[in-house]
């Protein structure tokens, strides 16, 4: 049995411009210690896929509209917030993209990092100062005991963001819902927290919900990986796969533009058009009109594809437009 | 995250102001302000017109109940109560607009040359605007006001005697000027503040870098290409000082110290109601509402402006 | 912190040295003089009374003398009333303090409860019921509510005067009238500074991390939510305490706010330079505070303050 399991998660907001389907029947799950990836660029409701699992997009406008999210053989969706409270940051930790604010700048990094042994364990303050300089020290943070009574600014961008990874794990949660948490860093810094996520998952066994718009990190942290566009998955397979034979457009596309596996000299290839306004209906494909295979015009108008099983474990958009190979390009 | 709400003003390609417009309108408070306003307006300076003299007295008439003569009665001195609100009005929406209008071009010159000089100057500037934070403001408006109240009469002996504009007008306009001019030439400090605060943002950013690039002139720069980009704060910021500047006067004239008679305002009717509100609460509620009325529509109008020209700073 | 502490301390001086000058010079613009209102005075009595107050001498004179004198806490005498500024004061300033903390306590007990829950229950009917209250308290001025007040509780209860001094409930609708704007102001300010903080990433932290919505607020939201309104209360309370002409007048409260407004109209430069210089202390003083308070509550300000001090 899955340690996480969502099925048909549906979330809209409802905003004066309308109804926004921002999730759109998403089904996923995340085994135990397994590193599960959701790739997409900014607004294909990725984000939101995971916050709404913790109660953590804002109502009103948000509305979680179907689907379940067991967990542990309770329905998170279904939790009233003091419930939710018992497992968020507790059973299931979360870092955020930009620790420059993710952190609070009034409280001091020691009063943030004791909060949740406090709140979820019960233990006294020195104890939790205690546990809080050890894991200060296990995140890599140089004198810990004595850097914990500073405030957040007083820490460099990638500090921080050992900090939040220290917060998130204090309390040794089953699951990490990692939300792009090195995009809003140096390339340097960013190999340095991914190999911290790696080595600190693999020394808890944590599974990890890692959020990224970047294929190429994918590549490395994940096990399995999710392909977003439009609220819904168009591509699901193990990670080795995926690279090695992606099957829909869209995947191929993103694929394409990763700088690094690109020819030297060439122009750097780039997904035209916009994502479509998810505040309209979308009748068929939803990436049809940005889809640039020889078989374009193929694309589902009349109703949307579903994910089907291509081969074992490797799932995709069932669009005949999507599938066929892109025009004037080696690499499919 | 991009909010998902955020992307669709992008894919319209609307114009910032259309945008705005647009948003305004949905506002149902904000039209409602609107509409309130311009009626208020044309019942001040138009309708009003069309009434008997606010100030024909009928002594053997005083307080009289409403009725199809006098739709809201009369007062104390058997005057017209709806025409003595209308053309009071008058005076209360003037004070609004012209001290506004002083308010606002001293504001956004003062705050503009300050966020864009250097910061020797600018440091000077604020702190000056400090200084004259810290003068009560009541003081300050009644001195100025005797002032320039000064200057005013050697101004209307000439116009009488040598422009030979009529008397009783000159009488009400020196009469009026000086109180007009010294609120609005005290009430642009927090004008200046927000714009200073514009322009510092606004100099930094690309276009009025590509000005610089283009080698046009500091000031041409200052007054083509920043200045205009503050003008929506401003305009935000007018609505929302207005309601104060009339409110200011009202208290003034309250006091006996803005407005004389034969003008008036809604600060002494509201005064002259006071005296009877025990016996004719109507002398005292009708100027009232007339003048909160007013007030709101303005609060409410800037409150939807700002959400319009500023989405991100809305709070719904 | 005390680097930080000086500076501002130092601004303050040549703040209230500007105050003197500019009120000094724009009493010396209003044209006639302390003594011209009174009846029957012949030129003689007037030129003697100049010289005694020394108002014969050049201007520029007069305000070396007179900016002297207020450096050594001398505040001069009243031509008009015929005693000592400071005198006239302390006897007047008391029963204003007393109001102006009682207003304080209106407007900070309903403005600030009043703002968090609107911000927490936003578009609920709760908010748009604070914030309705708020319009009004902006919209209605203090001239208005009092005779309401007046009309409408003093005369229907027994154990509330109309207008007076006397005993401590008196104090009530004043100071529920003076409070009642500011307490409006405040809410909206309280209002829109929680909710910028609320919608921060920390507080989605926070949320993440399983804190209790209580907790959130208390712990996480209301040190930076109150920023606005704290440096709002600094130049308030000074306001309020200075003593409103208005309210004053309504309630008969035997208060400074009168002496403004008197000694402007009377022309009495003495008692003018005086009470604003006072006033101007009282602002210099409570901004200071809100600084302090400030930069309590917010540590980046604290640091970044001191360095810039340094």
């Amino acid at each position: 049995m899955p340690l996480l399991s969502v099925e048909d998660l549906r979330v809209s907001f409802h905003t004066r411009n309308g109804i926004v389907r921002a999730v759109d029947g998403v089904s996923f799950t995340v085994e135990r210690g397994q590193t599960v990836g959701i790739v997409g660029e900014s607004g294909s409701g990725k984000s939101v896929t995971c916050y709404s699992l913790l109660g953590l997009i804002p109502k009103p406008p948000g509305r979680i509209e179907g689907g379940r999210a067991i967990f542990d053989g309770t329905d998170l969706l279904q939790l009233s917030d003091p419930q939710l409270n018992t497992v968020r940051g507790r059973r299931i930790g979360m870092i955020f993209q930009d620790p420059m604010t993710s952190l609070n700048p009034y409280l001091r990094i020691s009063a943030q990092l004791v909060e949740p042994l406090i709140l979820h364990e019960g233990l006294s303050r020195a104890a939790a100062l205690d546990r809080a300089i050890a894991e200060m020290a296990a995140v890599g943070i140089p004198r810990p005991a004595d850097r914990i009574h500073a405030y957040p600014h007083e820490f460099s961008g990638g500090m921080r963001q050992r900090v939040m990874i220290a917060m998130a794990l204090i309390t040794r949660p089953e699951i990490l819902i990692a939300d792009e948490p090195t995009t809003a860093l140096d390339v340097t810094i960013q190999r340095q927290v991914l190999d911290l996520i790696k080595a600190r998952q693999a020394e808890l066994g944590t599974a990890v919900i890692f959020i990224t718009h970047d294929l190429a990190v994918v590549s490395e942290v994940c096990d399995q990986v999710n392909v977003m566009y439009a609220g819904r998955f168009v591509e699901r397979a193990p990670v080795n796969e995926l690279f090695t034979s992606p099957l829909h457009a869209y995947t191929r596309a993103l694929q394409a533009s990763i700088p690094a596996l690109q020819t030297k000299g060439e122009d750097l290839y780039t997904i035209s058009g916009r994502p479509p306004d998810l505040s309209r209906p979308i009748p068929g494909c939803a990436f049809a009109p940005r889809c640039e295979t020889e078989t374009r015009d193929q694309c589902l108008t009349d109703r949307r594809p579903e994910l089907v099983e291509k081969s074992p474990n490797h799932w995709v958009q069932d669009c005949p437009g999507c599938l066929g190979p892109l025009r004037g390009n080696p690499q499919s | 995250m991009t909010h998902p709400k955020l992307d669709r003003s992008f894919e319209k390609g609307a114009s910032l102001g259309r945008d705005a417009w647009l948003r305004l309108r949905k506002n149902r408070l904000a039209v409602a302000s609107m509409v309130v306003l311009i009626a208020m307006f044309a019942l001040c300076f138009i309708v009003a017109g069309w009434f008997p003299d606010p100030n024909a007295q009928n002594l053997t008439n005083k307080f009289a109940s409403p009725s199809a003569g006098h739709w809201f009665g009369t007062d104390h001195l058997g005057r017209d109560l709806l025409s003595r609100v209308l053309f009071g009005g008058q005076v209360s929406l003037l004070v609004g607009l012209v001290a506004t209008a002083v308010a606002l071009t001293i504001g956004i010159v003062y705050g503009s040359i300050s966020g864009y000089a250097s910061t020797r100057i600018d440091d000077f500037m604020m702190r000056a605007v400090d200084i004259l934070y810290a003068i009560p403001f009541l003081v300050l408006v009644i001195l100025l006001k005797v002032v320039i109240a000064g200057e005013m009469d050697v101004l209307s002996a000439r116009m009488t005697t040598d422009w030979g504009w009529d008397a009783d007008f000159v009488g009400r306009f020196a009469n009026i000027v000086p109180l007009f001019l010294a609120i609005g030439a005290l009430g642009w400090l927090t004008l200046a503040r927000i714009t200073r605060a514009q322009v510092q943002d606004i100099r930094r950013r690309e276009f009025v870098e590509a000005a610089v690039s283009l080698g046009l002139g500091r000031l041409r720069i200052l007054f083509r290409h920043i200045i205009p980009n503050t003008l929506g704060t401003a305009i935000v910021y007018t609505t929302l000082t207005m309601p104060g500047f009339i409110m200011f006067e009202a208290t003034l004239s309250y006091l006996g110290l803005g407005i004389e008679a034969p003008n008036s305002s809604w600060g002494i009717l509201i005064k002259e109601g006071a005296n009877y509100m025990e016996t004719q609460p109507r002398l005292l509620v009708i100027p009232a509402l007339f003048f909160s009325i007013t007030l709101f529509a303005l609060n409410f109008l800037g409150d939807g402006l700002r959400d319009a020209l500023d989405p991100k700073a809305s709070k719904d | 912190m005390l680097p930080f502490l000086t500076k501002r301390l130092f601004q303050g001086l040549i703040v209230l040295f500007a105050l003197f000058t500019i009120t000094f010079f724009l009493a010396k613009a209003m044209p006639g003089e302390p003594f011209t209102t009174e009846k029957n005075v012949s030129e003689s009595i007037k030129e003697n009374m100049r010289k005694k107050f020394g108002l014969d001498q050049p201007v520029l004179k007069q305000y070396g003398r007179r900016l002297a004198n207020f450096a050594t806490g001398d505040f001069g005498i009243s031509p008009r009333k015929n005693r000592p500024v400071l005198e006239i004061i302390a006897q007047s300033f008391p029963a204003s303090l007393v109001l102006g903390l009682g207003g304080l306590v209106v407007a900070v007990g309903i403005g600030i409860p009043m703002g968090i829950v609107s911000a927490i229950r936003r578009n609920g009917w709760i908010d748009h019921g604070a914030m309705a209250f708020a319009m009004i308290g902006i919209c209605v001025p203090a001239f208005v509510i009092g005779p309401l007040l007046q009309s409408g509780v003093a005369m229907r209860l027994d154990f509330l005067k109309v207008a007076g001094w006397d005993q401590p409930i008196d104090i009530l609708l004043p100071a529920i009238t003076l409070g009642l704007g500011t307490a409006a102001y405040l809410a909206r300010l309280t209002r829109s500074g929680m909710l910028e903080i609320l919608s921060q990433d920390f507080i989605r932290t926070a949320r993440a991390k399983g804190v209790p919505t209580g907790q959130i607020i208390v712990r996480h939201a209301l040190r930076g939510g109150l920023l606005p309104s704290v440096a709002f209360l600094g130049p308030a309370f000074a306001y309020l305490i200075s003593g409103s002409f208005v309210v004053e007048t309504l309630f008969q409260v035997p208060g400074m706010g009168q002496h403004f407004v008197n000694a402007a109209i009377d022309r009495d430069e003495f008692l003018l330079l005086g009470v604003v210089m006072f006033y101007g202390f009282l602002i210099v003083v409570m901004n200071l505070a809100a600084d302090v308070v400030q930069a309590l509550l917010n540590p980046r300000v604290r640091l970044s303050e001191t360095a810039a001090a340094d």
